[in-house]
């Protein structure tokens, strides 16, 4: 007999009654925990920092305001207002000050604040000048990197200006023994240290501080038992009387001590997911294998008839509603590329336990279940396959495709386990991954990957070989030769890899830089005390005191440079139908179409500081002038015919996506250019750097600042996501699109790769449908693809979604390793999705 | 010794991915040239043997082309993986795969050679001594009877159905799996009435059978102006769902495993 029952739970009208309340009013930017953790800072000034961060958390556990939010059953929130967020100037804050006035009103994202905040959080900005961490990091960053940054080669925004996250940590040891438990671990700890130890005074400091955080998390959680009771005691409706009895009882007891059933053990584990991101503005905390560590507290209850399937259900369901409560707010320009207010909760079900053997149980398929239910982005909710998943539980999981809400995703256990292996760790711990954020694997409780580093633009290090490595007049890379010193193809390949190496190397600065900077001011112990081997070590996650440190920063636009290196290899120099240098002129002239505003802007700027440097300062007119000139771009009818002649004899050209072996083993090899260099860099926390090849939602945003590429793509238009093939060059169907995608080398980017198919609702209908397309996810597994994920929503819903935006309020699509509401995305990137092929069966 | 891989044929089209036409994920290789014309046909490109040009979007584009059985395998292996997920294969269509015989065969022959589930879905018109030869290579057969009267079969397809007919009886009993397709076209056979003639017939060859009732639809309608042709059904829309349901109740009122769409 199989682990698991099948039959579909019904929804508990409680459920879409805590949507409704989420989402009621406006997400709200609140400020508390900003107020209260610059009280602590100036009390503590000239403590060592773990000390200081561990008071400050400490303040704000007693003081932040809670509330428990009508209907709940798992509570705990960290802002007054449901789906709203706090702040975090000790990573940075001149944005959102720069951005106070306008966040509101803002296309991706848009928070509330009012007045009264704007001018709190004013004031608590004026203590916070030179002492954050992106202001440390940019001290420690070199020339090179910056260089590169302002050139828009790549950008480490997400750590620059936040905490890290991305960490799974050890939900089952706090469901086990409880804070207390762990508290008793680190008091071990510190009365095995001897005075004469070397490290023994930040051993000790580290240690107090878990200690610390621990208890004030512990005392968090009574304050809302004393609320429950209070609360209970006002409450006329005899449930609910009831229900807050419950709740009062459970935030008595965990997560202070370990969790005795299965409701507390739900309780606990939200109080852990919540508190963690209080501490630290990090996303991507990631509940992982939630369907493993919470069985154990299920099937007990189950087995003493203590609680019923459909309790259970409900109590999940809560939980998913809960994980939509939180909420970030990122600057304009991040926003647009993590649009959705999404925080990449990343929650996986299914696949193998640590002894090899499948893991699929009730809860797996309860957790598809409560994502049907809640029909919201969060959790990003993913499955494990392997040859042995259950055919049932793909099918379950199909169905939850099929609604068109982006979820889950499909990992392939038979290729990310030995990815990991190949990394260093054990079989079993392989055995026991999880999904972090967009599509990062770890293994959970011991990692600190560091995912999501970075973005890395393939596309921008071509653009400098046509320069020689300077645009607009600055050295940004390596001097490569000039085109005509550009003999053969290997010569032109060799420059490209000659910018690439180069600007890889000044990632890994960029990100080493940030890095040290976390480490040195805001090391987090909350978060330590939950990680493997902190504790044994001494030392706070950031200071490299997990079991595996690895650095993840992921390129992007492998397909746009496999078509564009392989045009070049033709069209130059395999039939020399064009030289070097018209491709260049092409390039340059965006093939003689108009210039977009990002790079016409750029190009302005360079153009006024070039007749500036003469001594001609130009003045508004003339810049006004200039503009307009750059982005008509008006070119004559015969360069025009020129360009056009290109364009389509480039068009004409294999193209990768299509199942076409020789452009996509080239591919293949374009993806080493970025993958294999990248891994030969360290991590200060005495790890490596591992490549990922996805690009959450940042290849729109970071193509409006791409040129015109040779594989016919033009300026400013989005570049390939992840290692999907470009938009609409894959025409000969999604089986020919998985063959050629799953020829790219998924082993070596251990840090996750993204596939993003995009199906119509009828190729999924029906039984047959279904069959079909587990069958594809079964076939591109075989051929070790690593990730897919499917949007199934029509164009025509999408088209009718961006005119009647108010009627879609919900829609839900997957953007890129997430999903978020349609209508809350930037125009340019609901373009982008509706122009992605749409494949559907015949 | 393999020489049939080296026989060639007239295709238009191979269509992979397609969840309809047999069981599991295949590809559908379409073979240029048939006897008959159909009215409603969603492939009119499919009818004439000879190349020709079509305009689609603007664009003129060539449609037929030749080629051997080892390069229209190439194509069909491509997706094996998905066959074996799924139980899924190579299905030929067209056109009528029984102009070209030769080809049809040496196809399906190859495709058996690597182990691969075959189906076709052809209008039987041709002698069955012909259909006799690539059965040994056929899984399923997806036969076509589009209307049990000969005179408006004629009137609609230019021939009568009566050879049609007799080979589906000879099908029921040889073929290793026969299922009936009826293309249910307003004007033409969406009666209660004329659907019920197919369903009795078949219920008659092929007791307990399988039909599949596929609701008209307009998709190649463009394609006759395209090819600078004449759409004969201008103005008719597809039947409503409510219809089809009603005309499955027909078909299922004699025993048959009825279904609407393939």
């Amino acid at each position: 007999m199989p682990d698991y029952y099948i039959p579909e739970i019904p929804k508990s009208p409680r459920i879409a009654r805590l949507v409704s309340h989420l989402f009621e009013q406006m997400p709200q930017i609140e400020t508390d925990r900003a107020v209260l953790l610059t009280e602590a800072y100036k009390k503590s000034e000239g403590k060592p920092v773990i000390t200081r961060r561990a008071e400050a958390f400490a303040h704000i556990m007693e003081n932040l305001p809670i509330t428990i939010r009508p209907d709940e059953l798992i509570v705990g929130s960290n802002t007054i207002r449901p789906r709203s967020c706090q702040v975090f100037p000790e990573y940075s804050y001149r944005w959102l000050e720069d951005e106070l006035d306008t966040v509101e009103t803002r296309s991706a994202d848009p928070f509330y604040i009012s007045e009264e905040n704007k001018k709190i959080l004013r004031e608590v900005y004026k203590y916070w000048g030179g002492k954050t961490t992106s202001e440390l990091a940019e001290e420690y960053m070199s020339d090179g990197a910056k260089m590169a940054m302002k050139h828009n080669i790549f950008t480490p925004g997400n750590y620059f200006y936040n905490g890290v996250g991305h960490l799974c940590v050890k939900y089952d040891e706090v469901l086990a023994i409880g804070f207390d438990g762990i508290k008793a671990k680190a008091v071990d700890a510190l009365l095995k240290l001897t005075p004469g130890d070397a490290d023994y005074g930040t051993r000790t400091a580290f240690l107090k501080a878990v200690i610390m955080s621990l208890e004030a998390a512990s005392r968090y959680a009574e304050r809302y038992a004393l609320l429950a009771v209070e609360m209970a005691e006002k409450e006329t409706d005899p449930r609910r009387k009831l229900e807050l009895a419950l709740i009062a009882n459970n935030c008595a007891n965990v997560p202070r001590k370990g969790a005795t059933t299965f409701y507390e053990a739900c309780q606990s584990f939200w109080f852990v997911q919540m508190l963690l991101q209080t501490e630290a503005s990090g996303h991507s905390i990631s509940p992982g294998r939630f369907d493993q560590y919470m069985y154990p507290y299920y099937k007990k209850d189950l087995d003493q008839g203590k609680i019923t399937r459909e309790f259970a259900q409900e109590l999940m369901d809560c939980i998913w509603v809960k994980l939509n409560d939180l909420n970030k707010v990122r600057d304009a320009a991040s926003a647009e590329g993590f649009a959705g207010y999404s925080l990449f909760q990343n929650l996986i079900a299914g696949g193998q336990t640590e002894e090899g053997l499948d893991a699929t149980n009730d809860l797996s398929f309860m957790c598809i279940s409560a994502s049907l239910h809640v029909m919201l982005p969060m959790p990003s909710f993913s499955v494990r396959v392997w040859n042995g998943t259950p055919h049932e539980f793909l099918l379950r999981a199909g169905e939850l495709t099929r609604t068109g809400v982006g979820l889950p995703a499909y990992y392939n256990d038979e290729v990310i386990i030995p990815a990991l292996v190949n990394r260093g760790l054990s079989l079993e711990e392989a055995r026991n991954y999880c999904i972090i954020g967009c599509v990062e694997p770890q293994t959970p409780g011991k990692t600190d990957g560091w995912h999501d580093a970075a973005f890395f633009n393939m596309c921008r290090p071509l653009e400098l070989v046509f320069g020689g490595g300077a645009e607009l007049g600055e050295q940004v890379g390596p001097k490569t030769p000039s085109l005509p010193e550009l003999t053969t193809f290997d010569k032109f390949y060799d420059a490209y890899k000659a910018q690439m190496n180069y600007m890889i190397e000044m990632m890994v600065n960029a990100d080493n830089s940030i890095d040290l900077a976390h480490a040195e001011r805001c090391p987090l112990p909350f978060l330590s005390s939950m990680v493997d081997d902190c504790i044994a070590r001494g030392k706070s996650v950031q200071n490299g005191g997990a079991v595996y440190n690895f650095t993840g920063p992921q390129g992007f636009g492998i397909a746009n440079m496999a078509d564009a290196l392989y045009a070049i290899k033709t069209l130059v120099y395999d039939e020399k139908k064009y030289t070097l240098q018209q491709f260049a002129n092409a390039l340059k002239n965006n093939y003689g179409e108009a210039m977009p505003p990002v790079i016409a802007s750029q190009l302005t700027t360079y153009a006024a500081k070039e007749l500036a440097d003469k001594g001609k300062t130009p003045n508004e007119q003339t810049i006004a002038d200039i503009y307009t000139k750059i982005s008509e771009n008006k070119t004559p009818a015969d360069k025009k015919a020129f360009y056009d002649k290109l364009r389509a004899d480039i068009d004409s050209l294999p193209k990768f996506g299509n199942d076409i072996k020789e452009i996509d083993l080239f591919a293949r090899d374009v993806a080493y250019t970025y993958t294999r260099p990248l891994q030969d860099y360290k991590n200060p926390r005495g790890g490596i750097f591992q490549a990922g090849l996805y690009p959450v939602s940042a290849n729109v945003p970071l193509g409006a600042q791409t040129g015109a590429t040779p594989d016919g793509r033009l300026a400013g238009t989005p570049v390939a996501d992840g290692v999907s093939p470009s938009a609409g060059k894959d025409i000969n169907g999604p089986t020919a699109s998985c063959n050629s995608v799953a020829r790219l080398d998924h082993f070596i980017a251990s840090n996750g790769t993204l596939f993003n198919m995009k199906f119509h609702p009828s190729a999924l209908k029906g039984e047959s449908g279904l069959e079909s397309f587990v069958a594809m996810i079964r076939g591109y597994f075989d051929q070790k693809g690593m990730h897919v994920q499917f949007n199934v929503v029509s164009r025509e819903t999408l088209l009718d979604a961006q005119k009647n935006p108010e009627k879609y309020k919900s829609l839900v699509v997957r953007v890129a390793g997430y999903s978020a509401l349609f209508t809350t995305l930037s125009r340019s990137l609901q373009d982008d999705i509706i122009n992605r092929t749409e494949q559907g069966g015949f | 010794m393999q020489d049939y891989l080296n026989t060639k044929g007239r295709i238009f089209d191979i269509q992979r991915f397609s969840v309809h036409d047999g069981p599991g994920v295949r590809t559908i290789v379409f073979l240029k040239g048939c006897v008959l014309r159909c009215r409603w046909c969603c492939n009119p490109e499919s009818q004439r043997y000879e190349i020709e040009q079509m305009t689609t979007a603007g664009k003129t584009k060539t449609v037929g082309r030749d080629v051997t059985v080892k390069e229209v395998l190439e194509d069909v292996l491509k997706d094996r993986v998905y066959y074996r997920r799924s139980g899924g294969g190579l299905t030929l269509s067209g056109g009528e795969s029984l102009c070209q015989p030769e080809f049809a065969t040496a196809l399906l022959r190859a495709a058996k050679d690597a182990g691969l589930n075959t189906a076709i879905e052809s209008t039987a018109c041709a002698p069955i001594d012909t259909i006799r030869g690539l059965l040994p290579y056929l899984d399923h057969y997806l036969m076509d009877i589009k209307h049990m009267n000969p005179n408006k079969h004629k009137e609609f397809t230019g021939r009568e159905n009566t050879l049609m007919l007799e080979n589906a009886k000879i099908l029921a009993k040889e073929a290793k799996h026969l299922v009936i397709r009826v293309p249910v076209i307003p004007t033409f056979n969406d009666t209660k009435e004329e659907i019920a003639a197919i369903a009795k017939y078949t219920s008659e060859i092929m007791p307990g059978g399988e039909i599949n009732l596929l609701p008209y639809h307009r998709l190649g309608q463009d394609k006759y102006k395209g090819l600078g042709r004449e759409y004969l059904l201008e103005g008719i829309s597809p039947p409503t769902d409510e219809h089809m349901n009603e005309l499955l109740e027909v078909a299922l009122s004699y025993g048959l495993k009825a279904k609407i769409g393939g």
